[in-house]
């Protein structure tokens, strides 16, 4: 049954969630409640269950054990994929075959086609909001453009505008700034916050780089071993110490590593 | 050139077949190569030709043979595909040696003559009776209707299937029913083609479009037209050279293929639209 005080006060609400691929344990009993609105940082090394975290929010990963009321709604096998709709998910840049016969306005068009349902054909009023997405995230010039031909920082646009033409409410990103250079890292991770303040959306930011998480942030979480291992907010939580337990390294170590990531 | 072979109906009811499996046959291959999945296809139309066989050994009817066994073998790869476990070069090792082993196995146990099988192994598009061409149609027409309906979402899955889902599309109901057309398409087109050479059909077609346009919907019009052309031009040469017709028409479709691939613009310098935005078709 669904608890009315979760409904109004978060967007978000997970309680000791178990999920298990095969053998292995990905979550070990993770809870979180996110607020309507909030901008979290989910932060973890490689093998934390921080992907495995998005995909029970978005219905895509199966519960084991726990509960997950995501808009008032309590996620079950069945029901994910009616919520998915309301739900924008980026993930990594993923190659594409640059012979792939798809232009970047059809891409971004794919967002809508969940909430147009099936049997309906996008109209006129569709392309203007994917247009005015591709606006916003400064990839109009490239609209036309086959998908492929362009570069990961531009796919990872065209993957935002698709959300957003998804009109979320939830807005979850995968390392969605992995494999990127630096100035398309940084552009990327204003533009997520830039649109997170414009939308009144609620965030989660997956990253395992800590370089790659918008300072912005309201709340971070850090995440090891299938388990929250400790939250709160950002400046009090990305300390050297923190981050040395974090990844099973010495204090003097993870100082020395963060002054050599600054200087690159 | 004397053209009276075409008032003779088994001529007429060739040039219906080819135009009908040309259709089938080539838009279901858009969708073996834009998904990445040639290895499907080959597993799908080797265990069609197993399972034709094994229905003309125990005698039941062969195309329910080819069905069965062409989506029992998708049932077993599908799956595989889909959670991307797959190698695709082991699987395709060992299903497609498994039912070329099973077809000359049930072949091997038929008593009698073997002319049935051997035709089923080259196919013979000018034998094909009313019944077959209705079967054709009816496949073509499934075909290209639920692509009609279900574009949008088809191209989703087709892009990328985790990101169809991740929108709430049924992407996994999609990548089956493709999977199931192509079992009924390999079926239907089976006796023309012939076992051996049917995948090619299925295949060139699809991959000489993709040589040629940024477009979908174009490529699924491309690969028609190519897949018709394969059929209509491989009979003709088939009818002049007395040569065999499912040969003709392979061998056909790769010579599309290659001048597709020599004139592809997707090889030279790319030059950009500049269309402006608000005009509403892609």
């Amino acid at each position: 049954m669904l608890d009315t005080n979760n409904t109004n006060s978060y967007s978000i609400d997970i309680n000791n969630a178990v999920v298990s691929f095969r053998e292995d344990i990905a979550l070990r009993g993770v809870s979180l409640k996110v607020k309507h609105g909030e901008f979290i940082g989910v932060v973890g090394p490689n093998g934390a269950g921080k992907t495995t975290l998005l995909t029970i929010v978005n219905g895509m990963g199966k519960l084991l054990h726990g509960q997950v009321i995501v808009l008032g709604q309590n996620l079950t096998s069945g029901n994910g994929h009616s919520l998915r709709k309301k739900v924008g998910y980026v993930a990594q840049v993923e190659s594409i075959d640059p012979r792939m016969p798809m232009i970047v306005r059809e891409v971004a068009m794919i967002g809508r086609y969940g909430r147009l349902g099936l049997f309906k054909r996008p109209g006129k009023t569709d392309w203007e909001i994917v247009d005015k997405a591709l606006e916003l995230v400064g990839m109009t010039h490239l609209a036309r453009r086959p998908i492929g031909h362009l570069s990961g920082g531009e796919q990872q646009r065209v993957a935002i505008a698709r959300c957003l033409v998804q009109e979320p409410e939830i807005f979850l990103l995968d390392e969605p700034t992995a494999a990127l250079d630096w100035k398309a890292k940084t552009d990327i991770m204003e533009l997520v916050k830039r649109i997170h303040d414009l939308r009144g959306l609620t965030t989660l930011f997956v990253t395992h780089d800590l370089s790659a998480l918008p300072i912005a942030c309201d709340r971070v979480v850090l995440m090891k071993d299938g388990l929250i291992w400790s939250e709160g907010p950002p400046k009090g939580l990305l300390t050297d110490e923190k981050l040395g337990q974090l990844y099973d390294l010495p204090v003097a170590e993870v100082e020395k590593r963060r002054r050599e990531a600054a200087l690159v | 050139m004397d053209l009276s072979i075409f008032t003779y109906p088994f001529m007429q009811n060739a040039i219906l077949s080819a135009f009908l499996g040309g259709i089938a046959c080539s838009v279901i291959g858009v969708f073996v190569v834009l998904l990445h999945m040639p290895f499907i296809g080959v597993c799908m139309s080797h265990a069609a030709f197993a399972g034709a066989l094994l229905g003309l050994w125990l005698g039941f009817n062969p195309m329910i043979g080819a069905f069965v066994f062409s989506l029992g073998a998708a049932a077993i790869v599908g799956p595989l595909a889909d959670r991307g476990e797959l190698n695709p070069e082991t699987s395709v090792g060992v299903i497609f040696s498994l039912m070329l082993g099973l077809a000359f196995l049930f072949m091997g146990l038929m008593s009698g003559p073997k002319s049935a099988a051997l035709e089923l192994l080259w196919g013979s598009i000018l034998t094909n009776t009313r019944g077959d061409i209705v079967v054709l149609a009816i496949v073509a027409v499934l075909v290209v209707g639920i692509i009609f309906v279900f574009y949008k979402e088809i191209q989703a899955t087709v892009f990328q299937r985790d990101m169809a889902r991740a929108v709430g599309i049924p992407a996994t109901v999609m990548l089956y029913s493709i999977l199931f057309l192509m079992g009924a398409t390999i079926t239907a087109s089976f006796s023309s083609i012939g076992g051996l050479l049917i995948f090619s059909l299925i295949l060139n077609p699809a991959a000489a479009a993709y040589q040629l346009t940024y477009s979908m919907k174009k490529m699924f019009i491309l690969s028609a037209v190519f897949g018709v052309l394969s059929g209509w031009i491989g009979l003709l040469i088939s009818y002049f050279f007395n040569i065999p017709s499912g040969a003709t028409i392979v061998v056909t479709s790769s010579v599309i293929f290659l001048l597709a691939v020599v004139f592809s613009p997707k090889r030279k310098v790319k030059r950009w639209q500049t269309k402006p935005l608000g005009d509403n078709t892609p």
